[in-house]
């Protein structure tokens, strides 16, 4: 138990730091790689928190894909340096009233309200029936013996093809969609590609 | 690490993920560069990620990390043609600073 806290402390540190230094550096690609301390960062709690799947496709989509792209726009347009002062000088002083104002609201919510008895039925064992019987034998067998439910593989891909088989679909759709519109947005027009 | 590690931790976790937002919101508040905007955003998509991953070990369901699966999704479509978006404009001003980019017609 002792050894939950200090690692939580420890992680959540790295992550507040981290993130304050993504806020506030001068060099865009500084803000990246801080992004990318905090997203491992939040892999660790997910691996933590029983989803194995999660934790891992946070590393290889988040701070893979997502951030490589990122690297890869800032170094494209030459946007390092980013040191242009805001012409609003109230701007950062109001950001930051804002910020501590949401935060003590957020405070307010989670600690000075009573948690309302859950609403959802936990999943036991029992609830997995799986498409293909007994497919996921093996994590719905460590679910029976731990009690707690993981987020492994095979049971988010069981839940993504049965559940929210509707929403995967919609979702494949949006991709596509992205795709075709970011390529038709940094298409050169005719005229200057000749 | 096993699946008991964090447990009764949960509303300090859910306080992370609330200073994560906050920051991202000051991120999006403070900064004037599109691209450090963009970034606060997904540090603001991280901290929900956060909630629903708590939320979910804490009902004990599923469900919230399928969650999580559909916001990373919804992330990377958002993120590609938001750059997408950054490089047309920075072609046409040379700029990134979302305070140049006032005018309707370029």
């Amino acid at each position: 138990m002792a050894t939950d806290i200090i690692l939580f402390v420890i992680l959540a540190a790295i992550a507040i730091v981290s993130a304050i230094a993504m806020i506030f550096t001068r060099n865009a690609i500084h803000s990246a790689l801080f992004l990318v301390m905090v997203m491992v960062v939040l892999a660790i709690f997910f691996l933590g928190l029983g989803g194995p799947f999660i934790a891992m496709v946070q590393i290889t989509v988040y701070a893979g894909a997502i951030m490589v792209l990122f690297l890869f726009v800032v170094m494209l347009l030459g946007a390092e340096r980013v040191g242009a002062r805001s012409g609003l000088r109230w701007q950062i002083p109001a950001a930051l009233a804002l910020g501590v104002i949401l935060l003590v609201v957020a405070g307010l919510l989670l600690f000075g309200t009573q948690t309302p008895a859950a609403a959802v039925e936990p999943q036991t064992a029992a609830s997995f029936d799986t498409i293909v019987p007994d497919a996921c034998a093996e994590d719905v067998a460590m679910v029976q013996a731990s009690g707690v439910v993981q987020g492994t593989p095979c049971l988010i891909g069981d839940s993504l093809f049965t559940t929210y088989l509707f929403p995967f679909e919609v979702v494949s759709i949006l991709l596509l969609a992205a795709m075709v519109g970011a390529v038709v947005l940094t298409r050169r027009p005719r005229e200057q590609a000749a | 690490m096993s699946s008991q590690s964090f447990a009764l931790l949960y509303p300090y976790l859910l306080g992370l993920s609330a200073v994560l937002f906050t920051l991202g919101v000051i991120g999006v508040l403070a900064r004037r560069n599109a691209l450090i905007i963009f970034m606060s955003v997904e540090l603001m998509l991280n901290a929900a990620n956060l909630a629903f991953v708590t939320f979910a070990r804490q009902l004990n369901h599923l469900d919230g990390q399928v969650f999580v699966f559909f916001v990373i999704v919804v992330a990377a479509a958002e993120v590609a043609v938001g750059l997408a978006l950054i490089v047309t404009i920075f072609r046409t001003k040379k700029s990134t600073n979302v305070d140049d980019i006032s005018a309707m017609r370029g």
